[in-house]
């Protein structure tokens, strides 16, 4: 525990600490999308990881069915300020897609079918801390949401758990991506209301 | 090492107007913060429950020492403790400073234009006080929207700074209370006051607008629209749900 401060009692006006500053919880799963959802079939889906000096890994669908499977449940936040608590999804671990992937990158670009990207730190994505997504609630994850499969930062702000997820490219530098191009943060913590850049 | 907490203690707390302080932190080795950065700020409660906002640096010293101004929000969870009931001696613990966008380099060639709303004149006095503090020739315009005058942060400072130094400029618009001997009355900030007030496009300068969201949306806007090119404009975002002030 950190330092005590006397007097200090706080407002715990949501009644949950699990809420980030400036957010608020919403029993829905609101969309936001640029533009329509891009239909992708899981036989033409496949899943890419680029290392900076241009070795390729990469799974179909099948392959990447056949890597061990986990179980997640966590909280997600959107930067438009509505935090959902305790969704579950099952997906990969990002470390074992990186498993046998050389790197001495420090940064990535997350790529999306429909030409949607986002940059994120690879210290974000390693260490239990990021997902390849494909069910919600026990369901296979819909297309509006980013079926047949997207990426779950949920430490980030939602615009990092790019949806149709198609592949990583590991970078010599920190780019940033569609929205990080628009204003938005580079890196989204929405604990420290990374919201603009 | 800005993303660690840690412990920094309260060295001195000046009030800055009825509702604001300035706090003095010292933080071990702590070797300064670049103008326009900020500091997390965690509090915790005896139970373990924890808050945490984050506060500008006012001060760009290059020492172990760096202050903040907190503007208390009545029904706020932490800025009336920081405000009221932090005393000097106390510890808490920070994160940071942060940020390598908001921010105003010695080395930076281009005229300023600085926009606070309210309490964010915080960011904005690291950048002056830098800037006073440099070699850096490059002009300087300040316009500060405040309440009232007695709202205003630093206001011994400005005043002696914008009578004195060649390089900065001061213009004020008053929300709800004029100043004595002021022509006209209390009123918000409005796009004709702000393009009249502010350098113009041709200058190219570098615009910082800082203060509550709702503020820093409408005159970004306002600047854009009026051909600012948005590239040359930072912002940074108090959150909170306050409207124009
Ligand atoms: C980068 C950055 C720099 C900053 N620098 C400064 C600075 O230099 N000085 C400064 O004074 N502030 C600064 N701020 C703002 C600061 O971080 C805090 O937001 C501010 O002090 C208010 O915190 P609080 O805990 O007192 O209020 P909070 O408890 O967070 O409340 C904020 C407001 O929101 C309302 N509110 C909150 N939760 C709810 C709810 N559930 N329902 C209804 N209303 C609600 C409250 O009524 C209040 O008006 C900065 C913010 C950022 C992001």
């Amino acid at each position: 525990m950190g330092i005590i401060s006397s007097g200090f009692h706080g407002k715990r006006r949501t009644g949950n600490a699990a809420i980030p500053p400036g957010q608020h919880e919403t029993g829905t799963f609101p969309v936001l999308t640029a533009g329509p959802a891009p239909y992708v079939a899981r036989a033409d889906w496949e899943f890419f990881i680029t290392t900076e000096a241009g070795q390729r890994h990469a799974w179909s669908w099948d392959a990447f069915m056949a890597l061990p499977q986990v179980d997640i449940r966590t909280d997600i936040h959107c930067v438009t300020s509505w935090s959902k608590l305790g969704t579950s999804w099952r997906g990969v671990s990002l470390d074992t897609l990186f498993e046998d992937v050389e790197t001495a990158s420090e940064f990535t670009t997350a790529h999306s079918y429909g030409g949607y990207t986002t940059n994120v730190p690879l210290r974000d994505l390693l260490g239990g801390k990021a997902w390849v997504a494909w069910e919600f609630d026990g369901e296979p994850l819909e297309r509006a949401h980013g079926g047949p499969a997207r990426l779950l930062v949920p430490h980030l702000y939602l615009w990092k758990s790019a949806k149709w997820i198609n592949g990583i490219e590991l970078m010599r530098e920190d780019i940033p991506g569609f929205w990080e191009s628009n204003g938005y943060h580079m890196h989204g913590d929405p604990w420290r209301e990374e919201r603009y850049s | 090492m800005s993303t660690l907490w840690r412990v920094a203690e309260v060295v001195s707390g000046v009030p800055e107007s009825e509702t604001s302080r300035t706090i003095g932190l010292r933080v071990d080795g702590l070797n300064g913060s670049l103008a326009g950065q900020h500091i997390d700020i965690r509090l915790t409660a005896d139970d373990g429950y924890t808050a945490v906002r984050s506060y500008s640096v006012a001060t760009a010293g290059m020492d172990e020492i760096l202050e903040i101004t907190v503007d208390e929000l009545t029904d706020g969870e932490v800025s009336p403790y920081l405000v009221r009931d932090l005393m000097v001696g106390d510890q808490l613990e920070i994160r940071g400073p942060v940020g390598g966008w908001f921010v105003w380099r010695p080395t930076d060639t281009n005229t300023v234009q600085l926009i606070a709303g309210g309490s964010g004149i915080v960011p904005l006095m690291s950048m002056i006080r830098a800037h006073e503090a440099s070699e850096n020739p490059s002009p300087f315009r300040l316009l500060y929207s405040l309440k009232s005058p007695e709202a205003g942060f630093y206001r011994e400072e400005l005043l002696t700074l914008s009578r004195e130094s060649p390089k900065l400029t001061v213009d004020y618009v008053y929300t709800r209370k004029v100043p004595p001997g002021w022509a006209g009355a209390p009123k918000r900030l409005t796009a004709e006051t702000l393009l009249a007030t502010v350098l113009p496009a041709e200058a190219g300068p570098d615009i910082f607008i800082c203060g509550q969201t709702m503020f820093v949306e409408t005159v970004a806007g306002w600047l854009v629209q009026a051909g600012y090119p948005a590239t040359s404009i930072k912002t940074e975002r108090f959150g909170g749900t306050g409207g124009l002030r």
